[in-house]
């Protein structure tokens, strides 16, 4: 495989750009910025498209299986024999698809900033943290041992947390990057935690060997990794629990979403960026790399679907009553990214049963381009309106074509309605869903129903409504901020024509899909009847919203509140943990650790006090001390020792 | 030699040195420290001369040694006389006491 | 007890007895002239034990050089006539004690060494001494005699820089 000598290039290429730019971007490339790191981005995803294209179309397929590639790997730090933290580049059908991914939406977003940060006067460290993000994330995805996905892992989190704290004179963004962070990296100790009992049972950190000897019923590891338990769950269990939790925190799942909403104080092509397509999907992505050992165990797969599930509802009810477009657009990822995972959770291992496995990263697929052309689309209603609140918008329709119809194209997709390409990955979902879970299938119904609804609530309310006049209309925008939208209104209309079960499964054999048109017109009835409502609702501008949110009183208001979670996690930390930890600890740490040292230091203090008499600068004190000394040591030396 | 044993002058010498030395730690005048420096000079003198008549008599490495501690002694006693008037300029006093500024 | 014995015990005495004045008087003066006594009667020990050369070297360089030295330097710096304070009873115990205990030590040791005499005459001729002295081969003193001689010229120097009176600055 001759491409796969160049393939450790592509992450290399967004660090090259991240360092140019940290050091000579300020003073010597300025304006620049934009085009050079958009220029190594180009090349990345070029390189990424083709390595894609080798790996799927010509070379991956061995004996009908697309199997997983190491292009690279180098032994870092050696424990022992087996335990060793390597740094590698694989190139598996998730990874490729996710190499894609990531370039491209990182390369749209690198053109659309061009237009967006202009006259911003950090614009080349924008730059500059953009491509360390896209680093951070290409080596997540290509990783071959857990442990250097855990060092990327955590770049990424301090990446999203530079962007998300752009404008830091703002303190409601360092607020929201410091919520972000501190969350994220809560959860990430869960996920320490499962990778140490993991290399511990099994031996080794790198994933192709770990997957094999943990999925391998009759090796050591696994019998050991079973029978020993802990409180009565066995320790494969625990690993992948708290695993699943870290990935959770990261692809802000209930409880630990609420980092989500706040990180919209970024700049919005960072969410585009971030917050749409990468980032929030690297949990997914975690369980769907460990997949064979998921699908070991019922109950914590269970899990990962129910929290799914609950996520995805959660989420599209409070969506629905939210004002400000770019939560509303938040609230919309964790309820598809909810979608994700518990397509993941009700999919088995191989062949048929692997359908959800496929189906998720299908979704994740089509996710990207329409979310991030969301979160574009309203990256350029903002920079016309410089607001973002949806009651000061309407009518921008006559203003701003362009975004309008790849817009609607957007919110077309994520609806699922056919031929778009939400629509087949959404109905892959359901298929697996319903094959295995007819409950979670009701959920997703409703969810669905309630995500047309609530999309095509915000997009009335944008581009019809009221007509709102614009003080200073110069246009739509530059060319730099339509060009990415059009490309990805591209994707968002065919990329559901790709036969993505052909190349991506669970165990890397091909898996043919049907489209059953029977069990397709429930939830293309549903979006469009929820299509229906926001357009009666949200269409012309009336006073029917207002009227049901009254009635439905309590539920709105909590709704819109985001059902206080928010509230109770601060009386938690405030009350229970700031009172009954923190402050004890910080008694302990000013009076007693503090006082010991104190203590000694005084003491020392007081002791010098008293002797240094002995220095008194009196010579013949100092005469009589000496001489006193050394008959002393004579005696001693002559007659007492023996 | 003449009937005395060693051990007596070596007495006197003896006694000689720690009388010295007492007034070297006692004496709060700087020059009679230094009469009492000469005492204990005198007495390591003595002490080789004994030591050269009875002990080696056929050589005479201790009458050297004498004769370079008198002329030793003589630089040194001027050197210190030196230091005492340097001292006495800047302090008005010859009281070791009064020359205690190396403390704490 | 031949004379000689009797002329040592009372050379002894004069020493011991006007070295111990020596450090104890109050009046400066008094002490430096307790000294000279103290210096002629080791002068007067040399002649006893026949080393005629040393002791005339005494009492020209000691007493007659360095004696005056001192009391050039008393009168100097102070009244000779005046009282000289006391020092602390606790350190006049104690070096007291430091001293008693030295010399008890010292003495221990010397009683009980043992010194064996040695044989032969012990004959001082000057002129021995002279070539001895200047002998650049075995038992020569010809290399400390030059040190020395340098030692003397380094400390004149030096007490002439030292005692130098600092020129006030020119404005």
């Amino acid at each position: 495989m001759s491409y796969a000598s160049y393939i450790p290039l592509i992450p290399l290429l967004p660090l090259a750009g991240f360092l140019l730019l940290s050091f000579f971007g300020k003073k010597q490339f300025k304006s620049l910025s934009g085009i050079i790191g958009t220029g190594f981005l180009f090349v990345a995803a070029v390189l990424s498209v083709y390595a894609a294209y080798q790996y799927f179309f010509v070379d991956g397929k061995v004996d009908g299986i697309y199997r997983s590639v190491t292009v690279v790997k180098y032994s870092w730090l050696q424990f022992s024999e087996g335990l060793s933290i390597d740094m590698g580049v694989v190139l598996d059908p998730i990874s490729a698809m996710m190499l894609v991914v990531v370039t491209v939406v990182s390369l749209m977003v690198h053109i659309f900033s061009i237009g967006y940060m202009k006259g911003e006067e950090r614009y080349s460290t924008y730059f500059a943290y953009l491509g360390l993000f896209t680093f951070s994330m290409l080596g997540l995805v290509v990783s071959t041992n857990i442990f250097q996905m855990y060092m990327f892992w955590e770049l990424v989190g301090v990446s999203s947390y530079l962007l998300i704290s752009f404008y830091f004179q703002k303190p409601s963004a360092v607020a929201a990057s410091k919520k972000a962070f501190i969350v994220t990296r809560f959860a990430d100790l869960g996920f320490l935690i499962g990778i140490l009992i993991l290399g511990v049972q099994g031996g080794t950190l790198d994933f192709t060997e770990l997957l094999q000897l943990l999925t391998d019923t009759q090796s050591p590891q696994y019998l050991a990794i079973t029978a020993a338990s802990f409180m009565g769950i066995s320790l494969l269990s625990w690993a992948l629990v708290l695993v699943f939790i870290g990935g959770a925190g990261k692809s802000a799942m209930l409880p630990l979403h609420i980092w989500l909403p706040d990180a919209m104080e970024g700049p919005t092509p960072v969410s585009a960026l971030i917050h749409a397509a990468t980032m929030v999907v690297a949990g997914v992505y975690l369980v769907a790399r460990l997949f064979p050992l998921f699908s070991l165990d019922e109950a914590v797969l269970n899990l990962v679907t129910w929290v799914g599930a609950t996520s995805a509802i959660f989420a599209a009810i409070i969506a629905c009553t939210q004002t400000d477009i770019k939560r509303v657009l938040a609230y919309s990822t964790m309820s598809q990214i909810g979608y994700m995972m518990f397509a993941l959770g009700v999919s088995g291992q191989g062949g048929e049963a692997g359908l959800g496995y496929t189906a998720s990263m299908f979704h994740l697929f089509t996710h990207a381009f329409f979310k991030s052309l969301l979160f574009l689309g309203a990256g350029a209603v903002i920079h016309l309106v410089h607001g973002n609140d949806m009651k000061d918008m309407g009518g921008l329709r006559k203003y701003m074509p362009v975004t309008h119809i790849t817009f609607l194209i957007a919110c077309l997709a994520i609806a699922g309605v056919p031929p778009f390409a939400g629509f087949f990955s959404k109905e892959e979902i359901l298929l697996a869903a319903f094959e295995s879970n007819k409950a979670i299938y009701v959920i997703a119904l409703m969810t669905s129903a309630i995500t047309a609804f609530y999309m095509f609530r915000l997009y009335f309310s944008i581009f019809w409504n009221k007509e709102t006049a614009l003080h200073h209309y110069h246009g739509e925008g530059p060319l730099s901020m339509k060009l990415p939208l059009v490309i990805l209104s591209a994707g968002a209309l065919l990329a559901g024509l790709i036969p993505f079960s052909h190349y991506v499964t669970s165990d890397g054999k091909l898996l043919e899909t049907h489209l059953h048109l029977g069990f397709s017109v429930a939830p293309v009835l549903l979006a469009i009847g929820g299509i229906a409502l926001a357009f009666i609702l949200y269409k012309k501008q009336n006073k029917m919203p207002d009227k049901i949110a009254a009635s439905l009183g309590g539920l709105y208001k909590s709704a819109y509140h985001k059902f206080y979670i928010d509230e109770a996690y601060l009386f938690i930390t405030k009350k229970i943990i700031f009172n009954l930890i923190a402050k004890p600890a910080a008694w302990i740490d000013k009076n007693i650790v503090d006082g010991t040292m104190n203590g000694i230091a005084a003491v020392t203090g007081k002791t010098s006090e008293i002797i240094k008499g002995v220095q008194s600068g009196k010579v013949q004190n100092y005469a009589i001390y000496f001489f006193g000394g050394i008959v002393t040591l004579a005696v001693v030396f002559l007659y007492l020792w023996n | 030699m003449n009937g005395i044993p060693i051990e007596h002058i070596l007495f006197v010498s003896t006694a000689l040195f720690f009388i010295g030395m007492y007034g070297l730690f006692t004496r709060r005048n700087m020059i009679t420290m230094l009469m009492a420096i000469e005492l204990i000079l005198n007495s390591v003198n003595i002490n080789f001369v004994v030591f050269n008549k009875y002990l080696y008599p056929d050589k005479l490495d201790g009458i050297f040694f004498t004769i370079f501690i008198i002329t030793i002694a003589a630089a040194e006693a001027a050197v210190a006389i030196a230091i005492i008037i340097n001292l006495y300029r800047s302090h008005q006093s010859i009281d070791v006491e009064d020359a205690a500024e190396m403390k704490y | 007890m031949t004379i000689t014995q009797i002329i040592f015990y009372l050379l002894s005495a004069i020493i011991l007895g006007a070295a111990i004045l020596s450090v104890t008087t109050r009046k400066i003066f008094r002490s430096a002239i307790w000294l000279l006594l103290s210096l002629v009667g080791i002068a007067g020990l040399y002649f006893w034990l026949a080393v005629e050369f040393i002791a005339a070297v005494q009492i020209v360089v000691y007493v007659g050089g360095i004696v005056v030295l001192i009391i050039f330097s008393i009168f100097l710096t102070q009244q000779s006539g005046l009282e000289m304070k006391k020092a602390p009873p606790k350190r006049t115990i104690a070096s007291l004690l430091a001293v008693a205990s030295g010399f008890a030590l010292t003495y221990n040791l010397i009683y009980h060494y043992g010194f064996k005499t040695g044989d032969g005459k012990f004959d001082m001729e000057l002129d021995r001494i002279g070539t001895q002295m200047l002998n650049t081969g075995k038992d020569g003193f010809a290399l400390p005699f030059e040190v020395v001689s340098i030692l003397l010229l380094a400390a004149m120097i030096g007490c002439i820089v030292i005692a130098t009176k600092t020129k006030p600055e020119t404005t």
